[in-house]
C-alpha cells in the first residue's frame, strides 16, 4: 500500500450524532479530507442521515441533500448534471450510503447510474446489516452473524452479496475496497476516483461496535483484523472491470482473532467456524485466480 | 407558428419553450411520445439540456430532485403505475420545496391491465402536495408548462400536469406554438436563493425534530393557500403576452343555470357540446370545469355553484368505499354554507368513452332525479 499523508484540514466538526467508535464516522472524516471544500454530498436513510446532526445544523462544513433510501446514487446523479447546467462541472458529488442503501434497496438506481457511467462518487460504508433500525440483516451481512431478524438460532446461512463481482460487471472506471484501518489507502482511492470521470465505487469495511456486539476501542482492530485474516480483501479494479489488483502484502491472521471479540459470532460453534474459515481460504483463492486470469488477457492486463 | 401536433408533442414544446435543464424520464404508454420528442430535441441541440435517461420512474423522480436541488429547473413526465412508482419521491420534491414540473397523462391503474384513460392515477396522489392542474386541449397543455414553472418556482411548490390518456394525449389539434423569446419575458431562468452550492453549503433536508417539523408542514400548506392568488397573477401575466388565459375553474353558460354539470379534463369539451344543445331545447343548464384540483378553488367553485339549485359531478374515479373524489372535493366546498343539492356520478373508467349520450344521460338523470342527494350513480356499468 502506498502512503498518502493525511490533510490536516478538517471538514467534520464536532456535534455529530454517533456512537463510540463507529467505523462509518471515521470513514466519512477521511473521504473528505481526501475530496476537499469542493465536494458536495448525498446521504440516503441509514445511520448518517442521523449523524449528521438535526436541523437546522450540521456536522459537515460541504452542502448535503438527504434523500429516500433506495435513492443515493440517482439524486447524485441529478445534482451533477443540475450542477453542469448550471455551469458547475469541477463539484465532486459523492453518494454515501450504507450497505442496505447499497447492496438491497439502492441496487437498482445504482446499477442504473453505473450502466449510464454518471461522473459521481460512490461511497458504501460497509457495516454489513441495517443498524439504523436497530441491527437488522442485509444481503451484506456474512454468514453466521446474528442480527435481530437473524436471532443465533437460525443465524445468516447465506453468503455475503458479491457487490464488488456485480459493480465490476457493469465495466465502471474503477472500483475499490477499503478497511477504516487502513485511512491511507483508502484516502488514496477517494483522490484517485476524483480525478476519474464516470462512476466509481468504493466500499469501505466501516466496523459498527453497536451492531457487531464489539467494544468500541476495538473498532480499528477488527477492520484490520478483518483485512490480515483475508474476510475483507482489499481490491482494486480498473480498466472497466479488466483489471484486478488484490493487496497481499500483510502477515495473514486468523479468521478466529478477527471473529471472538465480536458478540454477533459468539454462538458459533468449533465446526461451524472451521466451516467459515474454509470459506473464507476458498474465496481468497478464487479471487486470486480470478487476478491472475483478468491479468493474462492479451491487451487488457 | 401555428402547427398541428398531438397532446403529448404539445407537452414537449411547452418543455423546450420553457428552457428546462434537466429531464429525466422512463417510458410508459401513453407518456411516451412526451420524452420521445424531448430525448431527440435534446440529441440534436434544440435543447440545452441534459436528459438522464433513468432505470425506473421512482429513479425519474429522484434525479429531478439532485438537479432541482442543484438549482436547474428540471422536468419529467409519466403515467399510472409509474406515478404511482414515484410517490415516495413525489413526497420528496414537496418536503424539500422544489419546483419541479411532471406531465402525468392520466391512465387506469392495473390489474387488469389496462392503458386507456381515468383519473386514479394522479387522483391518488392527491394529498401529496403537488399542485395539479387537469387541461384540456392541446393548446392549453402546452400553455400550462411555462405557467406550472414559473408558479412552482414561485411557491417553491413542484405541479403536475394532468391530462386524459388517448382522448388528449394522442389527438391532434392546431397548437400556436411558443416564439422562445416571448416566453423568456414570461418565465425569467430558475435563479433559487438557496441550492447546492460548494461556496454556499447547507444540509438539506436533515433531522427535524418534533419541535420544527410541525412548522415545516405549516409552511407548505401556507404555499398551497397563496398559490390560489400566485396561479390567477400568472394566468393574467400569461394572459398580456399571449392573449390567451384558462382560470382556476372555467364556468360555461352558469349565469341563469338552474342545474350545473361538473366535469374535468375533456369531458368538458364534450359537456359544452351537450350544454349547447339543450340550451337549444330551453333547458337552463351550465358547466363547470375544474381545471386546477390543488389547491382546490373553494372559492371560485362557491361563487358559481351556489347560484344554482342542483348541481351533478361527473367523475372518471372512485375513491372505493367514499365516492367519486371531484364529488367530494365539491360536496366540501359547499358545505355549511348552500344546501343545493349535489350528486355524483361515475363514469368512463378505464377509457370507456364519455360521449355526448353519456352525458345526456347524465343531465337527464339529473333534471329528472326526484331526491338528488345521492353520492354514487354508476353510468353504463354491465350488470
Ligand atoms: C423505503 C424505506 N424503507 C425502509 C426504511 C427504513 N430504514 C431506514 S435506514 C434503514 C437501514 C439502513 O441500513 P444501511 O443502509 O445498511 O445503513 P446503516 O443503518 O447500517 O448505516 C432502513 C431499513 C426507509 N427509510 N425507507
Ligand atoms: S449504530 Fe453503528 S454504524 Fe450506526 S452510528 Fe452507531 S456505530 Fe455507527
Amino acid at each position: 500500500m502506498k502512503q498518502a499523508s493525511i490533510p490536516m484540514e478538517e471538514y467534520m466538526g464536532s456535534g455529530h450524532l454517533a456512537c463510540q467508535g463507529c467505523g462509518a464516522t471515521q470513514a466519512m472524516r477521511f473521504a473528505l479530507k481526501a475530496l476537499g471544500p469542493q465536494t458536495a454530498l448525498v446521504i440516503p436513510a441509514c445511520c448518517w442521515a442521523v449523524i449528521d446532526g438535526s436541523f437546522p445544523h450540521s456536522c459537515i462544513q460541504q452542502p448535503i441533500f438527504h434523500t429516500a433510501f433506495e435513492t443515493a446514487a440517482v439524486v447524485a446523479s441529478g445534482i451533477k448534471a443540475g450542477l453542469k447546467m448550471r455551469g458547475d462541472t469541477e463539484t465532486t458529488v459523492m453518494a454515501w450510503a450504507g450497505d442496505g442503501g447499497t447492496f438491497d434497496i439502492g441496487l437498482q438506481a445504482l446499477s442504473g447510474a453505473a450502466e449510464r457511467n454518471d461522473d459521481i462518487i460512490y461511497v458504501c460504508y460497509d457495516n454489513e446489516a441495517y443498524m439504523n433500525t436497530g441491527i437488522q440483516r442485509s444481503s451484506s451481512t456474512p454468514v453466521g452473524a446474528w442480527t435481530t431478524t437473524t436471532p443465533v438460532t437460525s443465524y445468516k446461512t447465506r453468503p455475503k452479496k458479491n457487490m464488488i463481482d456485480i459493480m465490476a460487471a457493469h465495466a465502471i472506471p474503477y472500483i475499490a475496497t477499503a478497511s477504516t484501518a487502513y485511512p491511507h489507502d483508502f484516502m488514496r482511492k477517494v483522490a484517485k476516483a476524483k480525478e476519474i470521470k464516470g462512476t466509481k465505487y468504493i466500499q469501505i469495511f466501516a466496523p459498527c461496535p453497536t451492531g457487531w456486539k464489539l467494544s468500541p476501542e476495538l473498532s480499528v482492530k477488527m477492520a484490520r483484523l478483518a483485512v490480515t485474516s483475508k474476510v475483507y480483501p482489499i481490491v482494486e479494479i480498473t480498466e472497466n472491470g479488466q483489471k484486478l489488483d488484490v493487496w497481499k502484502d500483510f502477515e495473514p491472521t486468523s479468521v478466529r482473532d478477527y471473529m471472538k471479540p465480536q458478540g454477533r459470532f459468539r454462538h458459533l460453534t468449533d465446526a461451524e467456524l472451521e466451516g467459515i474459515e474454509k470459506e473464507v481460504e476458498a474465496n481468497w483463492q478464487r479471487l486470486l485466480a480470478k487476478e491472475k486470469l483478468l491479468g493474462s488477457i492479451p491487451g487488457l492486463g | 407558428m401555428k402547427k398541428v401536433i398531438m397532446g403529448n408533442h404539445a407537452v414537449s414544446y411547452g418543455v423546450k419553450a420553457s428552457e428546462a435543464k434537466v429531464i429525466s424520464a422512463y417510458p410508459i404508454t401513453p407518456q411516451t411520445h412526451v420524452v420521445e420528442l424531448l430525448s431527440e430535441m435534446c440529441a440534436n441541440g434544440e435543447i440545452d439540456a441534459e436528459f438522464i435517461k433513468v432505470e425506473s420512474e421512482h429513479s425519474a423522480m429522484a434525479a429531478c430532485v439532485g438537479a432541482s436541488a442543484a438549482g436547474s429547473r428540471a422536468f419529467t413526465a409519466t403515467s399510472s403505475q409509474g406515478l404511482l412508482l414515484m410517490h415516495e419521491m413525489l413526497h420528496w420534491a414537496v418536503g424539500a420545496r422544489l419546483p419541479i414540473v411532471l406531465a402525468n397523462i392520466n391512465r387506469a391503474v392495473g390489474p387488469p391491465w389496462s392503458i386507456w384513460t381515468d383519473q386514479n392515477d394522479s387522483l391518488s396522489q392527491r394529498d401529496v402536495g403537488w399542485l395539479q392542474i387537469y387541461v384540456e386541449s392541446n393548446q392549453e397543455t402546452q400553455d400550462t408548462i411555462p405557467q406550472a414553472f414559473k408558479i412552482a418556482e414561485e411557491l417553491q411548490m413542484p405541479v403536475m400536469i394532468v391530462m386524459d390518456a388517448f382522448f388528449l394525449s394522442h389527438t391532434y389539434e392546431i397548437v400556436d406554438l411558443f416564439d422562445k423569446e416571448q416566453v423568456r419575458k414570461f418565465l425569467p431562468p430558475y435563479e433559487p436563493e438557496i441550492k447546492i452550492d460548494v461556496n454556499d453549503p447547507h444540509s438539506f433536508g436533515n433531522l427535524a425534530g418534533p419541535d420544527m417539523y410541525m412548522e415545516l408542514r405549516y409552511m407548505i400548506q401556507e404555499a398551497m393557500e397563496k398559490s390560489i392568488d400566485v396561479i390567477k397573477r400568472v394566468d393574467r401575466e400569461f394572459e398580456e403576452i399571449f392573449g390567451r388565459k384558462y382560470g382556476l375553474v372555467e364556468a360555461y353558460r352558469c349565469e341563469d343555470a338552474e342545474t350545473i354539470l361538473v366535469t374535468s379534463g375533456t369531458v368538458a369539451s364534450t359537456t359544452r357540446a351537450v350544454i349547447d344543445e339543450m340550451r337549444d331545447e330551453g333547458i337552463k343548464i351550465g358547466a363547470l370545469k375544474i381545471r386546477v384540483f390543488r389547491p382546490f378553488p373553494f372559492e371560485e367553485v362557491f361563487e358559481v355553484l351556489s347560484k344554482t339549485e342542483k348541481v351533478a359531478v361527473i367523475d372518471r374515479n372512485i375513491s372505493f368505499g367514499g365516492h367519486g373524489i371531484f364529488f367530494q372535493e365539491i360536496k366540501s366546498a359547499l358545505y355549511g354554507r348552500t344546501d343545493v343539492p349535489i350528486t355524483g356520478y361515475i363514469a368512463g373508467l378505464g377509457g370507456r368513452d364519455i360521449t355526448p349520450e353519456v352525458i345526456r344521460e347524465i343531465a337527464d338523470k339529473a333534471l329528472t332525479d326526484k331526491k338528488p342527494e345521492r353520492y354514487i350513480n354508476w353510468i353504463g356499468v354491465k350488470r
